[in-house]
């Protein structure tokens, strides 16, 4: 199954993959197409992904960015095949030419770790407390490569220092509870690199960390993609962290990607509202400001029976009626590498959040005697109360809610 | 705002709420049958601090640092171990029962998780109504319920929504909910305990750009506790940093964000990813090593120096001051001389310097 565990045994280290720096017309190493995933529920099918297409190129950072329910997580879960049994995938997922959607688990399993690897959000869940790091780091190793255990133990220690674990030969004999929160994360980078994978998938890496601790397991997360020339998709809800780390970038709404390009396009010269909007609601650190914010009226919409049309329309202040009629496709906007799905993208030239959020013609005026003090999205009629069909509505709401309980 | 001595808000008048020395310990409790006290937590170990009428104080710093434990010991949910809260001319650590309450009226709490701070049983104009008629002013069944009405036009919900229960309103929209349900009674100091943590960046904005408004109509103070820098730049007045039970630096927002004095507050803003993909190229950041020291065991001297960045760089004989003497937070000049106790801009570090970070 592994051709070059033979070299494997003698290597120090890997050696990094051969897309590397290798000019730009990269190799491309996985190629996502009309990627859909349907999950069953009493109020009807949850669309939870409703077409993905992204090809990843050897040695690159995408960037995928979204809110909560916008269903970025689950389209990586998809390529991993982790998503459980009820759901329905659809599509294509290319991995060096070959289709993953359909494998069998123990085929799965071969992929798995070896050529993609997986970093998850929560360093706490996602090792397993009863054995000591060395052994989970060690498992990583033999899982798909025949060697002794002397050998991937020697491996392990070698991880450890690649991302930075001060004196790795004393913490390998450390259980989960022992390290801190970034800590635990760097073992979890350091087993999704143990096999020299050539993707690596990032779920929200950093969100559970303290912005310090942030600072650091970026680095490790950037000496570990250094180490094995492996391509990564960096998931996160935090634009900041994508500015730092990824070459291009993916922006996903209601299950679809509605702007995709290379990095400096997106932030500089955003072609589509939602983006536009959701640059223009951050504060800025780097800023004295003044300016209230320009959030973005209203709230995303349900993915069970979305209805026809663009689904940032009931949102967007640039809506005509083409824009509830049909759902725009992506298409290039700015050169053909820089797509977005906007009917009106072309009316997006240098127009910044506040030039299209605040004049949004549909603001009514609040209900309060000073709707001038009022922030203008908040009036009656553009938060459009709360979601028509109550429970099931907001994906990411309800086992909140129900823990609230 | 410019970087003037004087920030604006912080008129010569009397602070609505000035914390003196303030303490919290909580005991370390052995397993045993008996849970016997084998120790002690200081997670709040002396600080001061005031707070002007109208006036937005940002306490920040990362968990664990005691930001939230100030926020309950300032409205005495949970009593301080030592030190003084006074607040409007009272000393709340002191004062009795009945009259602790009639204080309450003036000082309320917004939580952070909009989830599960909002009983989900009874509808939204109950619980709106609910600290009015705790407090005795719901009145009569027509004005209690003009009252909730005005109130949940002010926070920008609509009126009619009110007898739907909280499950039925999105994230955002809930914690409206929560302000408006900490503006029943008309308070003078807000304690915002990361308010806009939960919520999604487009909705965060509304919530933030409501907070702004509220307290220019209203006259509210704020003490807006986060630990996300850029919302605390954008809403605070002054600003203050929290490492592990201390006040490392606090003065006005700009002075302290654009001249950090302390190597804390260098790295921490240092730190903080900015949605700019230049400048983020080209920024240079300073990586704090290891983790954050227990609280239980926290380092001598300066507690901040078993991971700073400036201690590295000082002689043996500098190191010494660091490792013997704490370093008050009083206003710093050339070489971190201490120079005066009253200044605006504080930073307690005996080596402070203003390095300019972004």
């Amino acid at each position: 199954m592994n051709p070059d565990h033979s070299d494997y045994v003698g290597a120090t280290a890997f050696p990094p993959a051969p897309g590397l720096g290798g000019g730009p017309p990269a190799e491309t190493v996985l190629s996502v197409k009309d990627l859909t995933v349907t999950f069953p529920s009493d109020d009807g099918p949850v669309q939870a992904v409703r077409g993905v297409s992204y090809d990843l190129h050897a040695g690159e950072v995408l960037g995928i960015v979204g809110e909560s329910g916008s269903g970025k997580s689950v389209s990586s879960m998809a390529v991993m095949g982790l998503l459980p049994k009820t759901a329905r995938t659809a599509g294509s997922v290319l991995f060096r030419g070959r289709e993953l959607l359909g494998l069998s688990e123990k085929e799965m399993t071969g992929v798995r770790g070896r050529q993609i690897a997986m970093i998850f959000q929560d360093p706490m869940t996602s090792l397993n407390p009863v054995y000591k790091i060395g052994w989970q780091l060690a498992e990583a190793v033999l899982a798909h490569h025949d060697v002794t255990k002397a050998v991937a133990r020697k491996r392990a220690l070698e991880l450890l220092e690649i991302v930075g674990i001060p004196s790795p030969d004393k913490r390998i004999d450390q259980y989960p509870h022992e390290f801190s929160g970034g800590m635990r994360q760097r073992v979890v980078i350091a087993i999704a690199m143990a096999n020299d994978p050539d993707v690596i998938i990032a779920d929200e890496p950093t969100t559970a960390l303290d912005v310090t601790v942030q600072a650091q397991v970026l680095e490790a997360l950037r000496a570990a993609q250094q180490e094995t020339g492996a391509a990564m998709v960096l998931i996160t809800h935090d634009l900041g962290v994508v500015a730092g780390q990824a070459d291009r970038v993916l922006v996903m709404y209601a299950g679809k990607p509605v702007e995709i390009g290379p990095i400096d396009g997106i932030y500089y010269h955003p072609r589509m509202p939602y983006t536009v909007g959701l640059l223009g609601s951050l504060p800025r650190l780097d800023q004295r400001s003044q300016e209230k914010l320009t959030p973005i009226p209203g709230t995303p919409p349900s993915v069970v029976n979305l209805p026809p049309g663009c689904p940032f329309a009931p949102r967007c202040p640039l809506r005509t009626d083409i824009c509830l009629q049909s759902e725009p496709a992506l298409l290039p906007a700015l050169g053909a590498d820089h797509e977005a799905a906007c009917h009106h993208s072309d009316q997006l030239t240098g127009e910044g959040a506040m030039d299209i959020f605040s004049t949004d013609p549909n603001a009514v005026p609040g209900e309060r005697p000073d709707a001038e003090a009022g922030p203008p999205p908040a009036g009656p009629g553009t938060e459009p109360g709360p979601p028509p069909a109550g429970p099931g509505t907001e994906p990411g709401a309800d086992p909140q809610n129900g823990a609230a309980q | 705002m410019t970087t003037t001595p004087t920030p604006p808000a912080t008129p010569a008048s009397a602070p609505l709420l000035t914390v003196r020395n303030l303490v919290k310990e909580f005991p370390i409790r052995s397993s045993g049958l008996f849970r016997k006290q084998v120790g002690v937590v200081q997670a709040v170990s002396d600080i001061s601090f005031d707070i002007a009428p109208g006036e937005t104080l940002g306490l920040v710093g990362e968990s664990g640092c005691g930001k939230s434990t100030t926020s309950r010991a300032v409205l005495h949910l949970q009593p301080a171990t030592s030190g003084t809260v006074v607040f409007d001319g009272v000393d709340l650590t002191t004062v009795g029962k009945n009259d602790l309450r009639r204080l309450r009226r003036d000082m309320q709490l917004v939580f952070q998780d909009p989830f599960a701070s909002l009983d989900p049983r009874i509808t939204v104009n109950e619980i709106i109504a609910e600290p009015l008629r705790i407090h005795g002013l719901y009145g009569e069944k027509d004005a209690g319920r003009d009252k909730v009405k005005e109130l949940m036009a002010t926070v920008g919900l609509k009126p009619e929504h009110g007898n739907r229960y909280p499950h039925e309103f999105s994230g955002g929209q809930r914690q409206r909910i929560g302000i408006a349900r900490a503006l029943a009674l008309r308070p003078k100091l807000l304690v915002l305990d990361e308010p806009v943590s939960a919520l999604d960046v487009s909705i965060q904005a509304g919530v933030i750009n409501l907070l702004e408004a509220l307290q220019d109509e209203l006259g509210l103070a704020y003490l807006f506790v986060a630990h996300d820098l850029s919302v605390v730049r954008h809403i605070a007045d002054r600003v203050a940093v929290m490492y592990l039970g201390k006040i490392v630096e606090l003065g006005p927002r700009d002075q302290l964000f654009d001249h950090p004095q302390h190597p804390y507050t260098q790295a921490l803003i240092s730190a903080i990813p900015i949605p700019d993909p230049r400048r983020e190229r080209t920024r240079q950041r300073i990586l704090l090593q290891g983790d954050v020291p227990s609280p239980a065991n926290p380092p001598s001297g300066c507690r901040f120096r078993t991971r700073c960045p400036k201690f590295q760089t000082l002689t043996s004989e500098q190191q010494q001051k660091c490792i013997n003497e704490e370093p008050l937070l009083v206003g710093r000049g050339p070489g971190g001389m201490a120079t005066s106790d009253d200044a605006v801009h504080k930073a307690a570090c005996h080596y402070a310097e203003s390095v300019q970070v972004l």
